[in-house]
């Protein structure tokens, strides 16, 4: 066969290529163990540490700790288990290109959800505003956001 | 003309070589990947697109809820009664650690299946193909006992979401206490057992006028419990009656209020991403079996193409851990 991608394995890549599939599994496995820790830790779920997950800044950097992380699984799976690192540049490009437009999809759609709950919220706000004979706001209290 | 001609037959002639080594006239595989493999590839780009198209549904919708059920606790229970630990431990995130676990185990024994066919070797292409397919059946056995105990235990359905979250501080009230504010305690008998509840004011016995004293699944009372806004809380599904038991409490300011459902997109959100993920693991599932059993027959060894069937069900497996 003439693919560079699936040529019959000399025992020597063969070995390698069994190494390489098991060091991966030990590195997945850890990466999910320690991202469930940090989860766990990040929520304060961890018996002693339930202060901790009251600082924004640990809750926050859990979630970053947690993305980082989930990318990395991913990209390991793909580059490694399905072989993309080792396809031409071309393949690689035309599967990975449309896939990063997708990440940008999703943040947009989760930004419009949250303005869908603002606009809801500020519905509800001018909602329960009443006036007098002259227009001018009796209730509540004319505190209004935006 | 006859010169012509010839000139078009040359034409023609060179044309034909031009294209037979074009990249893309189908002589030659672009990409030096087999078309089955890129196939597949653009297959699963394509596949990535609909569960975003999910996920994107899933989110948008979520960050426009003011609340919305707290995932962690919706799998906060493990089978074997929660590993010896009693019905009563909560163990959040376990049971997901466990299947994201089945699903690495059967993600390295693909690779290894893989390995196995490009060694022209028969029978470790079958043995971690077979670890491959029990990973696989693991996986939705797990998935069957979480749904088994959401939609009969807790009561979550396509239109109905038992999960929410205070609004108020609070405290449940005692069957007692809600006589001593006027309720009326009705006695209903309903699919064979006797349901409780009270009404206000007379008012018609119709669901939404229903308020029960709070109880748990395992039946415990919770009437006299406080609570506090920000705090999430399951609706109980009676076994018994099949009612959604939504439990009376008091207000901070007095005024006496009763559970509400939560955000109902939750339901049918869950059900069509988890099951369409495992819709596609079944499938993989059985195309896993179909080819573990070519092989083992040694068909591949006949097409002499070195397991690449292997291959291609190896990249749709992976996608779908």
């Amino acid at each position: 066969m003439a693919h560079t991608s699936s040529h019959e394995l000399s025992p020597a890549e063969y070995q390698k290529a069994k190494k390489d599939a098991y060091l991966g599994f030990w590195i997945l496995l850890g990466v999910t163990v320690f991202e469930v820790a940090v989860s766990l830790l990040g929520k304060g779920w961890i018996p002693g540490t339930e202060g901790l997950a009251k600082l924004s800044w640990v809750v926050i950097a859990a979630g970053a700790i947690i993305a980082v992380l989930s990318i990395y699984k991913a990209r390991y799976i793909i580059l490694e288990f399905m072989h993309l690192g080792h396809e031409v540049q071309g393949l690689r490009f035309s599967v990975l290109l449309p896939t990063v437009l997708l990440i940008w999809a999703i943040i947009a759609f989760f930004q419009e959800g949250d303005a869908w709950r603002k606009r809801r919220e500020l519905i509800k706000d001018k909602n329960e505003i009443r006036l007098d004979a002259d227009g001018n706001i009796i209730a509540p209290a004319a505190e209004l956001k935006g | 003309m006859a010169t012509e001609t010839t000139a078009i037959e040359q034409e023609l002639e060179h044309r034909h070589d031009e294209t037979s080594n074009d990249e893309w006239s189908g002589a030659k595989e672009p990409f030096r990947a087999s078309y089955g493999k890129l196939m597949m590839w653009y297959f699963l780009l394509s596949d990535a697109f609909t569960f975003a198209g999910f996920l994107i549904a899933y989110g948008a919708l979520r960050f426009s809820m003011p609340t919305w059920p707290v995932p962690d606790f919706v799998f906060s229970t493990a089978p074997l009664n929660n590993l010896g630990l009693g019905e009563e431990a909560k163990l959040p995130l376990i049971f997901v650690t466990f299947m994201s676990f089945l699903l690495i185990v059967s993600s390295v024994t693909m690779v290894r299946a893989v390995q196995e066919g490009r060694r022209e070797n028969k029978n470790g292409v079958v043995f971690w193909m077979v670890l491959t397919i029990v990973g696989g059946l693991g996986f939705l056995s797990c998935q069957a006992w979480e749904w088994t105990k959401l939609i009969a235990g807790e009561g979550v359905s396509v239109t109905t979401n038992p999960f929410s979250t205070f609004e108020q501080n609070g405290r449940y009230l005692s069957g007692e206490e809600l006589e001593k504010a006027g309720f009326k305690k009705i006695e209903h008998e309903d699919h064979g057992a006797v349901a409780t509840y009270y009404l206000p004011n007379n008012a018609p016995d119709l669901e939404e006028n229903r308020y029960f004293v709070k109880k748990d699944h395992g039946g415990h009372v919770l009437a006299g419990e406080t609570f506090e806004a920000g705090q999430s809380y399951l609706v109980t599904k009676s076994h018994d009656t099949h009612l959604y038991e939504v439990g009376a409490f008091q207000k901070e300011d007095g005024t006496i209020g009763k559970e509400s459902f939560g955000p109902k997109a939750f339901g049918a959100l869950f059900f069509f991403i988890t099951g369409f993920h495992g819709f596609h693991v079944l499938s993989g599932v059985m195309f896993l079996i179909i080819i573990m059993l070519n092989a083992a027959s040694g068909l591949y060894v006949e097409r002499r193409n070195g397991y690449e069937m292997i291959e291609k069900i190896g990249l749709y497996w992976h996608f779908v851990d």
